[in-house]
């Protein structure tokens, strides 16, 4: 084959990496800017800072939603993070205990498992002693959500920080528990927040386990032993309203949802390079 | 006989799986002198050295036997703690292994800050003797809280070595310290080593006879996970009893 012939495969080649590209890029820029225009203008001052309003009524705002998701996404994350992360502090840094073989298989049933399902078994573990919907419960779902993601981010990031590093802490004199705690995890924790911020994304996405869990509740609260509002609920409840000005503000959510998720991937990527 | 030395194996063997890579050896060492290992790569001399300060334990297919004696005291007995033969017998790798978040103050610290020691003054008295101990004080002492990966090989291999005296082990083991170095820092950890042996007993590793020859007191050849010789290191290299001994410092295997 002649040079000539190599250089147009070439060019043929890499247009159709770009052609690749733009195929998965351009249904992912026309969502975000369909999301943006439709929403940008439901998000006004009360929009952040109002109570919903009555149906029809016109006005009235997010502020239970927006509270509701960060206090059921931050107890979801922070239960989830340290089941997470342990066990993938087990898979990475004991391969051979026993209880590995049966911590990957749950790890990977659970990450196949319809959200939808973790809200009932929440709805089982907590709902039902509790006798009530509660913002806690939906942070238990969506941390059943979140649990598997990290695990598998925490064991893979573990696997790449170098033995040495361990060897070098044990040959210190240090115990093993302590050379996990204080030198391999801070090695990896560009990797484990990288985790725990896919994970966030993952589960404040989603509205079908809070569904029969946070169950939802107009009016602000704080405390998550009540029932809760979040975004997607919001959103769920709001886009299959019949009320135009209800519809207007399910777009808010949407759009206010996608941009706290970018904002807190691109934290996390900048975190990570630091 | 037991107490005679710092350290002694008594018919020490390691097997990797079913690999018998250690058989059967028998070596004193010295208190504060030292001692090198030599060997063609194989011949099972760093998987002895790993030995000393059971750092086997971790890896569930190794299986040691024999035994070890710390000041007379058996090492691998039942009620002996690992962590606390480790804190007494601290190694140097072959390659320097900073710890990459922390800084090079923090590095050289960390076997005592993470055991609890938290008095900053006596961090800092600690951090300055171990540092120039191993050579690096002037080098770091104007940055001691920037990170220690930025520090050259040779550099990051003294911090290794500082932090491993930060402990004041009794026992130092090392695993070809020089062997990912260039030579002017080659010589640096050599000369550091002259220095070291009369506050601590150094057992090294090494693929150099010539560095072998330079450093040591005493030199034990090993072979197929034998210990073929071992005696002083000038009769080794000037009139070795084996021929097996002879062969391989003249150069002719290995």
């Amino acid at each position: 084959m002649n040079l000539r012939r190599r250089y147009l495969r070439d060019r043929v080649m890499q247009g159709l990496v770009y052609l690749g590209t733009l195929a998965v890029l351009l249904p992912l820029f026309f969502i975000l800017y369909y999301v943006f225009v439709q929403g940008i203008g439901a998000l006004d001052l009360a929009f952040f800072t109002r109570p919903p309003a009555p149906p029809g009524e016109g006005g009235g705002g997010m502020l239970p939603a927006i509270v509701g998701s960060l206090v059921v996404d931050l107890i979801a994350l922070a239960l989830a993070a340290v089941f997470g992360v342990a066990a993938g502090v087990l898979l990475a840094e004991y391969p051979d205990h026993p209880l590995n073989p049966f911590l990957h298989l749950v790890s990977d049933v659970m990450a196949g498992l319809p959200a939808i399902l973790m809200g009932l078994v929440a709805f089982v573990l907590v709902v039902k002693p509790m006798g009530h919907f509660s913002g806690l419960s939906g942070a238990v779902a969506l941390a059943l959500i979140m649990v598997p993601i990290i695990t598998r981010a925490t064991e893979g990031v573990l696997k790449l920080i170098p033995w040495e590093i361990t060897e070098a802490g044990l040959a210190l004199g240090l115990p093993r528990w302590r050379v996990i705690l204080s030198l391999v995890l801070p090695a990896a924790r560009g990797g484990i927040l990288t985790g725990l911020m896919l994970a966030l994304a993952r589960g404040a996405g989603e509205a079908a386990p809070l569904l029969f869990t946070a169950f939802g509740n107009p009016f602000l609260t704080l405390n998550p032993l009540e029932p809760m509002d979040t975004l997607p609920l919001k959103l769920y409840v709001y886009a299959i309203s019949p009320y135009e000005d209800w519809h207007r503000q399910a777009w808010g959510a949407a759009l206010l949802l996608a941009a706290a998720i970018m904002v807190a991937n691109y934290l996390a990527r900048r975190a990570t390079r630091s | 006989m037991e107490g005679r030395y710092r350290m002694e194996t008594q018919r020490l063997s390691v097997y990797y799986g079913k690999h018998h890579g250690v058989r059967g050896v028998s070596l004193p060492v010295h208190d504060r002198k030292i001692t090198a290992l030599i060997g063609p790569s194989g011949c099972g001399k760093t998987t002895f050295l790993r030995a000393l300060n059971r750092m086997h334990d971790l890896n569930p297919i190794v299986r040691v036997e024999g035994r070890v004696l710390l000041d007379g005291e058996d090492v691998y007995a039942p009620e002996v703690d690992p962590v606390v033969v480790r804190r007494r017998v601290g190694m140097v790798f072959q390659r320097p292994t900073p710890f990459p978040t922390m800084s090079i103050f923090e590095n050289v610290v960390a076997g005592l800050r993470l055991v609890g020691v938290r008095d900053r003054k006596r961090l800092m008295e600690a951090a300055e003797r171990a540092l120039r101990m191993a050579a690096l004080w002037d080098e770091v002492k104007d940055r001691l809280h920037q990170p220690a990966v930025g520090l050259s090989g040779g550099q990051q291999q003294r911090l290794s070595i500082a932090r491993a005296l930060a402990v004041e082990p009794e026992v130092l083991l090392m695993d070809e310290p020089t062997s990912a170095l260039d030579p002017i820092s080659t010589q640096a950890i050599e000369d550091l080593l002259a220095t070291l042996k009369d506050e601590v007993t150094i057992v090294i590793v090494t693929h150099n006879m010539q560095q072998a020859a330079r450093v040591s007191d005493y030199t034990a050849f090993f072979l197929d996970g034998e210990l073929v010789e071992f005696d002083r290191t000038e009769k080794i290299f000037t009139n070795p009893k084996d021929p097996r001994t002879e062969a391989y410092i003249t150069g002719r295997f290995g």
